[in-house]
């Protein structure tokens, strides 16, 4: 879905048509409907700890609660958060994400081999390790010092009226409604929360960070 | 094909452990054996299929037959690849933008929509936007379509446009945690 990402490819189409297309909602056609398509991603600090960054990614986004049991991470895919520490978006580290028989690994922060759009991944990197939590059970959390790892199932954060906009876009309305209607209500994703030290990211005030999805060639 | 071969490397590495187990507790043992220890395969090259850095907007701006392409474009080859095109898209949207809430006049937002990524304060709040911090990273609670129908369609004073500026959901439907890992539990 890449929130927003398929805004475009819905333009045309009636809110009925978002609603029949959650369980393979569209984003770019290479991705839509695959398990590399990624749903969203944010970067803040974290609450319990302020030394601490968090990046969290959504994958597989617009999941029905009946759905969700049957979801899963693909082995074959692998999700890499990129930090740029000095200004020019080409990555200096990057945390790689990558299911493994019932486990999520993190490895990095770390300095890649090589930038751009094909990577292996350094399993001699600095790890955390969790157990992939299953749909309705409790969060399992990996540590590694200050360090946490998440990968599960959870509710969608995103929230919009996608609905409202694709009227407007579409022509058929003029403003949005109010109160509006949340489309990602009551829908999952699934999601990976990684949390580490800001002292890992490098020294910089700003940092720039994107998330890719990476298919094993 | 690379599932099965897994899961039968996964099955042997099971097994592995289990005569590891039989061994620790067997103390009397006097094997000298080392056992290989159990590892898992994190080889091969992985290629590019998604990516994303800001909420929304980048991906509303790329045209329809450009969304494969963009998301192999490299972020910083993103700017001279999209910017000109990101600009026509704002101003189909709001053929009447002048500038926004930053003072960016269409040029300007679109060169910085077009490099597609997030940027986070290491020393400050992170927020998309607070009222006061603009931009300095992305929390759960951030009414993110808000900051960007704002600066698309509000105007230098936010207040063009006004039933465009916001979608009037104003929160999620569940709360986030204020401990890891924040997201709400699954519907």
């Amino acid at each position: 879905m890449n929130n927003l990402k398929f805004l475009a490819g819905l333009f045309s189409f009636a809110l009925i048509g978002i609603f029949l297309m959650s369980a393979d909602h569209i984003d770019a056609p290479a991705v839509s409907n695959g398990t590399a398509d990624i749903a969203d991603y944010y970067a803040f600090e974290s609450k319990e700890n302020s030394e601490n960054m968090v990046f969290a990614v959504s994958i597989q986004g617009l999941l029905s609660p009946a759905a969700t049991g049957n979801a899963s991470f693909d082995e074959n895919v692998l999700i890499e958060i990129n930090i740029d520490n000095n200004g020019d978006a080409v990555e200096d580290l990057v945390i790689q994400l990558i299911p493994r028989d019932g486990k999520m690994y993190a490895f990095g922060p770390y300095a890649p081999g090589n930038t751009g759009l094909v990577s292996s991944i350094d399993d001699d990197a600095t790890r955390i390790v969790a157990d992939i939590t299953a749909y309705g059970e409790t969060a399992k959390i990996g540590t590694n010092g200050s360090s946490k790892l998440f990968a599960g199932p959870r509710d969608d954060p995103f929230f919009f009226d996608l609905g409202a906009y694709s009227e407007i876009l579409a022509g058929n309305a003029t403003a949005f409604s109010s109160p509006g209607t949340d489309t990602f209500a009551g829908t999952n994703v699934l999601a990976v929360v990684v949390e580490v030290p800001k002292s890992s990211l490098g020294n910089a005030d700003t940092v720039n960070t994107w998330v890719e999805t990476k298919i094993k060639n | 094909m690379n599932f099965i071969k897994f899961k039968s490397f996964s099955l042997c590495l099971c097994l592995v452990a289990s005569c590891l187990f039989v061994i620790s507790c067997d103390k009397d043992d006097d094997t000298t054996t080392t056992p290989t220890p159990a590892t898992v395969d994190f080889s091969g090259q992985y290629t590019q299929a998604d990516q994303k850095g800001r909420p929304a907007v980048n991906t509303v701006f790329v045209p329809s037959g450009s969304k494969d392409a963009f998301n192999k474009t490299i972020p910083s080859q993103m700017g001279a690849a999209y910017a000109s095109v990101f600009e026509t898209t704002l101003t189909t949207l709001n053929p009447g933008y002048t500038t926004n809430a930053l003072t960016w006049d269409a040029t300007t937002f679109s060169s910085a929509l077009a490099t597609d990524v997030l940027t986070v304060s290491t020393v400050g709040k992170t927020t998309f936007f607070d009222g006061v911090n603009v931009l300095t990273g992305r929390a759960l609670e951030d009414d993110v379509i808000d900051v960007e129908l704002l600066l698309i369609f509000g105007g230098p004073d936010g207040m063009a446009n006004a039933g465009l500026t916001s979608d009037n959901v104003a929160a999620n439907d569940k709360d986030f945690l204020n401990t890891f890992p924040y997201l709400a539990t699954a519907w």
